[in-house]
């Protein structure tokens, strides 16, 4: 690492953990039981929308309840996305005249974005009509990320309730997460945006003259537009002269806004964050990056506020901090060592990857100028520490060793700040493991926040923590068992392997990035990752309301000379501990096989 | 469990958050957006004579001599394809990659015979979204002198160019030093024309 690295990485958590504190305290007002300075801000609009809804905000729902409302209103959101999907060339704002979407990526996207994982087989900028990507692919943006919070709101107050039978109101909690945190912090995020370059408007592409005319081969399609190909079984094609260039357009800032503090990570265009008009400047990568951790970050600072003990809240920021910035430090490092591969071309003064003050060096394949090693590495970190899936950078070309990280870092659960809500849900899922785990040590019932910890919650906390790891370990087995899973592979050897066990790793903990590589464009990925994705979502998020119904239950067990304290060092080592064991051996055989085996290849 | 009672509010709300935020916040932003960036807003269009000729975000293939070379571009079915924004996906260790660097070496070296410095890292990979409109000053110094040649300039000429083009960190912290390769050639074309 050079001293830049070390100084961007560092400035970005400092101005991190400042945003931290008043984040939390403010989302512990939106969700208070009791009518407080904040939500007497925006009773009316609620009122109104409860009114014409027919919600009586007043009625508090079990846990039964709370998971059937949240799994009906995001399947409905689900059967929406796909519909305007199959249906965008009829209706407005598609002034591409982009066809409707196949059955089966129609299918997929509408689970990626109703899970909050956005996954993408297509290519934004040349597949999705201005209104879906508005009015499908926007509003999941919003309505998965709320979601995400209601349900871990719900959890908490499982902690915090005592013999209580109920969680709260899905509806209010939805709404509530909606109006005062996404909403307000989208639209400041989407003008800054817009300040530094990313484009909002609602205008056809753009045809410019290019400075520089130049030829290229154009491939040659039949009538009904596929390739045609030659004897050999090559493409054909004809010269061609470039003469314009095509600037594509569209309400970019908007959703890039909540893309990135949604930890939706949907890119607008294809290039998602290296694109230009998504990510133009290294200011606006600096705020994207900030946006993706500050409601996780923030929501265990809430968690802390809410259950009484605010050291209840730091010791989960400390456990995530502990494995992601010594990862962080681990990929950065491996970006700026550079690709081995052009080692012997550097041996050959040929290229030079050195970091200097005109040049930042290290592997550029896949990276673009303006945010060089630190800025791209930082960010890969962190967008998949969180289940963002966002990328300013291709994954997959990051070195053997730098592209294992986010692999991993995903495998992990998505609990390393995770998604909104849903990494922190389940983050407390390893924490009851954590505190089972102690309890055995010793011999005594383990109790969390006060409640007692027995084998209904185990069964719970075990299902969500396991749940994610067998879908990876079982589809990726799956998929490169089939022809129509390899045939996706881009890269050959090991990597092509670690193409399968990323995209898999990426679907089933819902963060959506990808060794892009992949073609997982057809019906056997599509249907494989939505599968995938929808299984690691809802029945994850019911076991843990399940869980919380349970706890609410409970009556307050006092703190005793016997009770493991949950807010020390001991107890932040401890659950680091369980998170990485758990990921470490679960994953690393199939590790072994795909970025360890390039590493190890690639040192020779 | 009753189902139905939850239907109406499932449906309702998912209609209303959906005008909220799928209409009325994306077109809130536009319309401010317009109002107060309206540059950055459409895309960053650079006019010359009252015609676009570009954007300064997005990035255009050179490969004449005189022109300072932008980042190699993995679009298809050519270089800096708007419509198709896209990185080359090589993995590390895949042949196709080392042996793409060569080329690309290949072509700068034949493009400025005498040159043989070794070639920063950013002019032979490709960028992420294969509109990078920067190249580092590392890249801009190693083309400068092919550039002053094959326009016969006073290479001290064109250095000024390239350093009035060169931004730094932004705020002196963030991302990378740079350099935007269209605006340069844009601001080599307009230089009054040498004897």
């Amino acid at each position: 690492m050079t001293a830049n690295d070390v100084i961007q990485v560092g400035l970005y958590l400092v101005v991190l953990l400042l945003l931290l504190k008043p984040m939390g305290s403010y989302m512990t007002l939106v969700f208070a039981d009791t009518p407080n300075r904040v939500t007497r801000l925006g009773s009316g609009v609620e009122r109104v929308l409860y009114r014409l809804c027919g919600i009586r905000g007043e009625e508090d729902m079990g846990w039964k309840r709370y998971a059937l409302a949240m799994l009906l209103f995001n399947v409905l959101g689900l059967l929406v996305v796909y519909l305007l999907q199959r249906v965008q060339l009829w209706l407005p704002l598609n002034p591409q005249h982009f066809g409707n979407v196949a059955p089966d990526s129609a299918m997929n996207t509408s689970i990626s974005f109703a899970t909050n994982t956005n996954w993408q087989g297509y290519s934004g900028e040349s597949t999705m009509s201005y209104l879906t990507q508005m009015l499908g692919l926007a509003v999941q943006n919003f309505l998965s990320a709320a979601t995400g919070i209601a349900v871990l709101v719900a959890v908490v107050r499982g902690f915090v309730r005592r013999g209580a039978a109920a969680l709260g109101n899905f509806w209010v909690d939805l709404t509530r997460s909606v109006l005062y945190v996404l909403l307000p912090l989208s639209l400041l995020l989407a003008l800054l945006l817009a300040s530094q370059g990313v484009v909002q408007n609602l205008k056809p592409y753009v045809d410019v003259p290019v400075v520089q005319a130049s030829s290229y081969a154009q491939p040659v399609t039949d009538a009904a537009g596929n390739p045609v190909k030659d004897a050999a079984g090559n493409p054909e094609t004809r010269p061609a002269q470039l003469t314009t260039q095509t600037l594509p357009m569209g309400p970019a800032a908007s959703q890039v806004a909540i893309k990135m503090l949604g930890t939706n990570g949907g890119g607008f265009f294809n290039a998602n964050s290296a694109h230009p008009y998504e990510n133009p400047t290294p200011f606006s990568n600096f705020i994207e990056m900030l946006a993706i951790f500050l409601i996780p970050g923030g929501l265990c600072v809430m968690f802390g506020q809410m259950v009484g003990d605010r050291r209840q809240g730091w010791a989960i920021l400390a456990t995530m901090l502990v494995i992601f910035v010594p990862l962080t430090v681990g990929l950065v490092a491996a970006e700026q060592a550079g690709n081995p591969a052009l080692h012997g071309l550097v041996a050959q003064h040929l290229v030079d990857q050195q970091p200097s003050a005109l040049q930042a060096g290290g592997n550029m394949e896949g990276k673009e100028t303006r945010f060089g090693i630190a800025a791209s590495g930082l960010f890969a970190a962190i967008t998949t520490a969180a289940s963002c899936g966002a990328v300013n950078a291709m994954h997959d070309s990051l070195t053997p060793l730098g592209g294992l990280i986010p692999m991993w870092l995903m495998q992990l659960g998505e609990v390393i700040f995770g998604g909104v809500g849903s990494g922190l849900y389940g983050m407390l899922a390893f924490a009851v493991v954590a505190v089972f785990i102690a309890g055995l040590m010793v011999g005594r019932t383990p109790e969390y926040l006060g409640k007692k910890i027995e084998a209904y919650e185990m069964k719970m906390a075990s299902l969500a923590v396991l749940l994610p790891c067998a879908l990876v370990v079982i589809c990726t087995a799956i998929a490169v068992l089939l022809p129509a899973g390899v045939a996706g592979i881009a890269n050959p050897g090991a990597h092509g392997f670690s193409e399968i066990l990323y995209a898999v790793s990426s679907a089933s903990n819902n963060n959506g990035s990808a060794f892009a590589g992949l073609s997982a464009n057809t019906p056997f990925w599509n249907v494989l990752l939505g599968v995938c994705m929808f299984l690691a979502r809802f029945p994850l998020a019911i076991a843990m309301l399940a869980m919380a119904g349970a706890l609410a239950a409970k009556r307050h067990v006092p703190e005793s000379a016997g009770t493991l304290p949950t807010h020390t060092p001991l107890f932040v080592t401890l659950l680091a501990c369980v998170v990485i064991v758990v990921g470490a051996l679960t994953f690393l055989p199939a590790l072994a096989l795909g970025p360890i085996a390039e590493y190890l290849m690639s040192a020779h | 469990m009753r189902t139905l009672p939850l239907l109406r509010p499932a449906l309702t709300l998912l209609i209303l958050l959906t005008v909220l935020t799928g209409l009325a916040y994306p077109l809130a932003v536009t319309g401010l957006a317009q109002a107060f960036f309206p540059l950055q807003a459409n895309g960053s269009v650079i006019v010359k004579d009252g015609k676009p000729v570009g954007s300064a975000l997005i990035g255009q293939q050179f490969t004449a001599p005189k022109y300072f070379w932008g980042r190699p571009s993995a679009t298809a079915p050519q270089g800096y394809n708007g419509t198709a924004s896209n990185g080359s996906n090589l993995g590390p260790t895949n042949p196709a990659l080392a042996d793409a660097a060569k080329q690309r070496i290949a072509a700068l070296q034949a493009a400025d015979p005498g040159n043989r410095a070794p070639i920063p890292v950013d002019l032979v990979t490709a960028s992420g979204s294969g509109l990078d409109p920067e190249i580092s000053p590392a890249a801009a110094q190693y083309q400068l002198a092919r550039v002053a040649r094959a326009r016969g300039l006073p290479p001290a000429e064109v250095q000024a160019l390239v350093a009035r083009h060169t931004h730094g960190r932004q705020f002196g912290v963030l991302g990378e030093p740079r350099v935007n390769v269209l605006e340069l050639n844009l601001a080599l074309d307009a230089l009054p024309a040498h004897g």
